[in-house]
Parts: C-alpha cells; sequence; structure tokens
C-alpha cells in the first residue's frame, strides 16, 4: 500500500520570503486515492504542495512514502515518484514536442504522444494558460509518478477540456497512483469521487 | 633598442590638464560628475604612481615570496571587485568568486611564464606581475558577468528551473540552459575583441611596448601571448565561479535556495 504520510502532525515549511509558515497537519494518502485539498487564498495549499515535493526546506515533520522518508531517497528520485504539476507551467522548450521529449527523458519514459488539440510544432510561448496546463498534466500522468500533487491543473481550461482532464486524472488513479488535487472548485470532489482535504 | 624618454612632473602636469576637457564637459552639460572625476583623477595617479613605486622596490629584491605575494594580493582585490559588481549576493560567493580569480589567474599565468615566454627564473617579478596583471584584469570583467548572469537568471528563471526540478531533473541538468548563457555572456567579449584587435585598436599592452621601445613584430606576438592567455583564463574563471555560484545556490535536497541570496 502506497501511503504519503506526514505523520509528525505538524510540518514547518519555510518559503522563499522566509516567512515561517505553520500549520498542522496530518495527511495520508492511500494508493488509488483522490483527494482534494481546499482553503482560502494565501493558506498554505500551494506551499504544502512544494513541501511534500521537497521542494522548500523543512525544519520539523517527515514525510514518508511507502514507509521510506524522503530523505533517504534521491531527491530527483523522490520528485519522478511524488510529481508536483504547478498551476502556471513555465515554458520548458519551445514547442510541444520539446516539452515532452524532455518530460519523456527526465521521466525515462519513451516517446510521448501529443495532447489532442495541441501540435507538435506548436510554440509553447504562444500557448494559452489553458493549453500550457493541458500540456504539464498529460506528460505527468505519461510519468513515472505514484503520487501525483495537482496544483489546480485544470484553472485556465475550458469546461470540456477540463472535464476530459478530470477523467483522466480518475483513470490514471484507479491504475494505483495517489492524487493530491489543489483546488477551489466546491463541486470537484464530488465529480472524483474525492476525500475532501480542508486547509 | 632606446628606452622611452621618461615624463617628468611638468609632462604630467600638462597630461592631467587633459582631464580639464572632461571637467568642462562635465560642467557644460550639468553631469554633476565634477566631483567624482576629482576623486578618480586623484586615485588614478595616487595608485599608479604607488605601483610604479612599490613594483621598482619588488623588481629590485628579485624574490620569488614576494612575488607570489604581490599576485596573491592583486588577486584577493580582483576577487572583492569582481563580487562588488554583482546586483546580488550570497553567503559563501566573496570566497568562491577570489577561489574562481586566484584559480584561474594564476594557472594561466603560470603556464604562460613557464611554458611560453620559458624565462629564466620563470618567476620573475618584471613579466610575472604585470602579465598577472594584465590576464586578472581582463578576467575580472568575465567573472563579474558570467556570476551576475548567474544569480540573475537563478532568480528570474526559478520557475523553469523549479518546474524541472520537479520533473525529477538533477541541479545541473535544470540549470543548462541557464549556464550556457551565463558562460556566453562572460566570455563573449573577448572572443568579440579579438576578432578586431590590430584594425580597431592596438591593444594597451603592445602600445606599451612600442614607446617602450620594444620591436613591433615581439610586441605583437606578445599580445597575441596575452589575449589567448586572457582568453583561457577568462573562461576558466567564468566555469569556476558560475559552478560555484550554483552550488551555493541549492542544496544539499537539491533544492532550489534562492532565499540565500540577497540584493546588495
Amino acid at each position: 500500500m502506497t501511503r504519503l504520510e506526514v505523520p509528525a502532525r505538524r510540518l514547518e515549511a519555510q518559503a522563499l520570503t522566509r516567512e515561517p509558515w505553520l500549520r498542522a497537519v496530518d495527511l495520508n494518502l492511500d494508493r488509488g486515492e483522490l483527494a482534494v485539498l481546499r482553503g482560502p487564498s494565501g493558506s498554505g495549499k500551494s506551499l504544502l504542495l512544494r513541501a511534500l515535493a521537497d521542494l522548500d526546506p523543512r525544519d520539523a515533520g517527515s514525510l514518508r512514502l511507502d514507509g521510506v522518508d524522503a530523505r533517504e531517497v534521491p531527491p530527483g528520485r523522490w520528485r519522478r515518484q511524488v510529481r508536483l504539476v504547478a498551476q502556471r507551467p513555465p515554458a520548458l522548450a519551445a514547442t510541444v514536442r520539446g516539452v515532452l521529449d524532455l518530460a519523456a527523458e527526465l521521466a525515462g519514459a519513451s516517446r510521448m504522444e501529443v495532447p489532442p488539440g495541441l501540435a507538435e510544432a506548436q510554440p509553447v510561448a504562444r500557448l494559452s494558460g489553458g493549453e500550457a496546463q493541458l500540456l504539464a498534466l498529460w506528460s505527468a500522468l505519461r510519468g513515472p509518478a505514484e503520487v501525483l500533487l495537482l496544483d489546480e491543473p485544470t484553472s485556465a481550461m475550458d469546461p470540456e477540456l477540463a472535464a476530459r482532464a478530470e477523467g483522466w486524472v480518475r483513470d490514471w488513479a484507479r491504475g494505483g497512483g495517489a492524487v493530491l488535487w489543489v483546488s477551489h472548485d466546491a463541486g470537484l470532489a464530488a465529480r472524483l469521487g474525492a476525500r475532501e482535504v480542508s486547509l | 633598442m632606446t628606452t622611452a624618454p621618461d615624463i617628468g612632473p611638468v609632462g604630467l602636469g600638462l597630461a592631467a590638464a587633459l582631464i580639464a576637457g572632461h571637467a568642462l564637459t562635465s560642467m557644460a552639460f550639468q553631469l554633476g560628475l565634477g566631483r567624482r572625476l576629482v576623486v578618480a583623477a586623484v586615485r588614478a595617479t595616487v595608485q599608479l604612481l604607488l605601483l610604479g613605486w612599490a613594483l621598482e622596490r619588488v623588481f629590485a629584491a628579485q624574490q620569488p615570496v614576494l612575488v607570489l605575494g604581490v599576485m596573491t594580493l592583486m588577486g584577493l582585490v580582483a576577487g572583492r571587485e569582481a563580487l562588488r559588481r554583482t546586483t546580488h549576493t550570497a553567503p559563501g560567493l566573496g570566497r568562491a568568486t577570489t577561489l574562481a580569480m586566484l584559480g584561474s589567474s594564476f594557472l594561466v599565468t603560470t603556464y604562460g611564464l613557464v611554458a611560453v615566454l620559458d624565462a629564466e627564473p620563470w618567476w620573475a617579478p618584471e613579466r610575472a606581475i604585470p602579465i598577472m596583471g594584465m590576464i586578472l584584469g581582463n578576467t575580472l570583467n568575465g567573472i563579474a558577468l558570467g556570476l551576475d548572469a548567474t544569480l540573475k537568471g537563478l532568480e528570474s528563471r526559478s520557475g523553469e528551473i523549479e518546474g524541472l526540478l520537479a520533473m525529477g531533473a538533477s541541479p545541473a541538468r535544470a540549470t543548462r540552459a541557464l549556464v550556457q548563457d551565463a558562460l556566453r555572456t562572460a566570455t563573449l567579449p573577448i572572443v568579440n575583441s579579438m576578432a578586431v584587435v590590430g584594425i580597431v585598436s592596438i591593444p594597451g599592452m603592445m602600445t606599451g611596448q612600442i614607446l617602450g621601445g620594444g620591436d613591433p613584430g615581439i610586441a605583437a606576438r606578445y599580445q597575441l601571448f596575452i589575449l589567448f592567455a586572457i582568453a583561457s583564463g577568462t573562461a576558466l574563471g567564468a566555469v569556476l565561479v558560475v559552478l560555484s555560484a550554483r552550488r551555493l545556490l541549492f542544496d544539499d535536497r537539491e533544492r532550489l535556495r534562492l532565499d540565500r541570496l540577497s540584493p546588495r
């Protein structure tokens, strides 16, 4: 059973602004489980995801996957297993194909197909917010992740595309992965059949 | 071989009069540079006269330890100056910059003295110190440019870098494009100046050697050696400082630590 747990009841992450961010967190995610994380803006949802991906230093709490402490896993491997998808994905290559090839290279995966609605040669700099989110989510779903940390991954998508994306994530979790999805959408947990966690 | 005629106090005074032209410009256009100009001109005068005075003594002493001491001191000052030219700083960066400065310039200078000039003794102060000075002065630029590009890039491209880290990339992979850009920024000026040297300008050292009564052919070959040494020192120094800066701004868990960066 895959469990992403923070058993210390408190995770202390330090934001880049050096503001100490304190919040009691006790979060367990089981394999195949979908959880929607909700909370007001500024409550630290994105910071929690960053901390879980081990992108921010923390001086307390503990973080484990299948009982193995994050500190015992090489950082690159941890982040491939516990994969963060940002709300505003940065342009990582010039074209859609470039981003997919880069994602495949880093994931150790085979060549990734182009997501529906996008073309290989499309310049990443000119993608809309929703298209950029589609590309990021699409490549993350095709990597070796065991846990997906999704930071409002469909916030800029049109409703139809967002609905399709929700379906892909649900299918992915059925394959045994755990998902923590940050969202302001009150109906999302019900649509996904997910547990709701509040900050 | 003729030697250069000395410039006496009167000559030096007449040279200083040239500065008046600059002062007039400042006044005419109200640049407000008058005070800074006077301070800079006085500093230059004192520094160069002191340097001449000190070098006379170091040359007369012919002591390798003294030569090494002077070269190290020059490297330390250059390291400080390179760091001063960046917009940001981080703990440990001063030491890294000084080490990059000293390491690259010592290595290239020693190679030049031993392999290229093949003089006896190889550490002779009248060759070692001016050559080290030429290399330092130019490497300083490259190191400052490379360091500044790295620090600025880590900050402005943090989204891209952390995006790659989140995908499992190592810091080296996540900063590959940034390091390439920084090294290009650091080394491009010397590449550009090599391409036009001798057409647009006669470089300072060659001018000095010719004024000092040297053979222009020999002066040209010396200048070529110095240019290549500068190019090599700049590249080496830039690589050292860029990689050190990257190492200092990632922690043992391969996290980008912009919190270690502070504006100057």
